[in-house]
């Protein structure tokens, strides 16, 4: 872009004696990530990609539902089906063409993502379940990158800055001083089961990219060692300031040959003894024998199966129609992202305590996305 | 001695307040304790404990009129 238009388009910017030019170049330069283009992605990738972030990383899987559109603003009503990291680099294309994006329109895994990070020098996680939170953690303090944490529930979000160091103490902390592991299915909860309101992604992403634009900026005190507790229904903001943890029982992937072969999925659902099938036992399973598959998925959600038979009783009806499962064959219980299907295998298996009922690891989602590769 | 609780998330949820007092504990232990008696439900899920602010580690002797902040992990995006 040639000088002029680019003081045009960011002259609201340059204008700030805290940027000026010298500060627009150093957002030309940088290179963000962010996990997850849905409702804490979409605002924190508009507001990036229009405030000039040269290039721009987006990593989802997943498509576009109905029921995204109230808070994922980057998408429509004609996008739906679509993938969500395609729809949204091109919308950031049309918004702003003089910079660079990248779309990784598959899952973040452990084999990938050293590889993917390696080439950011921020993280943004906008990220919807606790195995890719605490991936993308371990990741960014093995790579040693600044993640910028969000997270939301109702009517209430959480922000902070992991693993950048503190300008004042010089210490840094990640998401595992925080939390130091990942919850068990009954307190896994997310947005699928008790909702969020549409404008509180809206407002934590926003605070994402912020964040964003002051640590390549170099302005003000970015939020390290601290996480904001926001409630919309309060009006409030509670910070909570983070030690590093020193408990050396906390398990987690010490180094980068330890984290490929680290099983997040599972480590998100070690208390409930639940078994789980991998995608690859599923489809031998059901070549093999002949069995029960239930989608325990509310109606309409996508995507949509028509690869095998299926019985549908959404998890919502789940403790009510238990009785009428038939215990004759393997029982194999699915859900998007295989939380919900754990839960119902614990409903299934408190009733019928011998049957021999198992949850798809990681969803119909992880199905859909290996099934599509071979 | 004279406590001031707040909670978060889905903690709020099960005691159905987001903030309160409450006299008669002298620690974290005997606060999780109490809580967990009243409220059976927050056994089964983690948080974190804050004291004025401050996320603790470990069982922390209460002072008067300090502040214990209650934070389950969101994972919703």
């Amino acid at each position: 872009m040639n000088t002029e238009n680019n003081y045009n388009r960011y002259q609201r910017q340059i204008q700030l004696k805290e940027i000026g030019q010298q500060g627009q170049d150093k957002m030309a330069q940088a290179k963000v990530l962010i996990i997850g283009a849905g409702g804490l992605g979409c605002p924190a990738l508009q507001y990036l990609a229009a405030a000039g972030v040269g290039t721009i990383g987006i990593v989802d899987f997943d498509v576009i539902e109905m029921s995204n559109l109230p808070r994922q603003i980057l998408y429509k009503v004609d996008d739906i089906g679509q993938s969500k990291a395609v729809t949204a680099a091109k919308r950031l294309e049309a918004l702003n063409p003089e910079i660079k994006i990248q779309a990784y329109n598959f899952q973040i895994t452990t084999k990938n993502a050293l590889e993917i990070l390696e080439n950011y020098d921020i993280i943004i996680d906008g990220s919807d379940n606790f195995a890719t939170r605490y991936l993308v953690n371990d990741a960014c303090v093995l790579l040693d990158k600044p993640l910028i944490y969000g997270a939301v529930l109702r009517f209430e979000g959480q922000i902070g800055i992991f693993n950048l160091v503190d300008k004042e103490t010089h210490s840094k902390t990640n998401y595992r001083d925080l939390f130091p592991k990942s919850p068990d299915l009954d307190s896994a909860i997310s947005c699928n089961d008790l909702g969020v309101l549409g404008v509180i992604p809206g407002i934590i992403g926003i605070m994402q990219a912020t964040e964003a634009l002051k640590i390549i900026t170099g302005i003000g005190n970015p939020l390290t060692n601290k996480i904001i507790s926001y409630n919309a229904l309060e009006n409030t903001f509670y910070d909570f300031e983070i030690v590093a943890n020193t408990n050396s029982s906390i398990d987690f992937p010490k180094s980068k040959l330890a984290f490929l072969d680290y099983n997040y999925e599972w480590n998100c659902n070690t208390n409930l003894n639940i078994e789980a099938l991998s995608v690859e036992e599923f489809d031998n399973l059901r070549m093999k024998e002949t069995i029960t598959i239930i989608d325990v998925r509310e109606k309409g959600e996508l995507p949509a199966v028509n690869e095998f038979l299926f019985t549908l009783i959404p998890l919502s009806e789940f403790e009510n129609e238990v009785s009428t499962i038939s215990q004759e064959n393997k029982i194999v219980v699915f859900c998007k992202s295989g939380q919900r299907s754990a839960k119902a295998v614990k409903i299934l298996k408190e009733k019928f305590p011998n049957c021999e009922a198992f949850s798809l690891a990681g969803g119909i989602k992880y199905w859909k996305n290996k099934y599509n590769k071979t | 001695m004279e406590i001031n609780l707040l909670s978060f998330g889905q903690i709020a949820d099960i005691t159905g307040k987001s903030a309160w007092k409450m006299v008669g504990v002298k620690d974290t232990n005997e606060l999780i304790k109490n809580l967990e008696e009243q409220f059976p439900a927050l056994s089964t899920i983690r948080y974190s404990i804050a004291v004025n602010k401050k996320l603790i580690q470990e069982n922390t002797v209460f002072n008067e009129k300090d502040t214990i902040a209650l934070l389950p992990p969101f994972s919703g995006g």
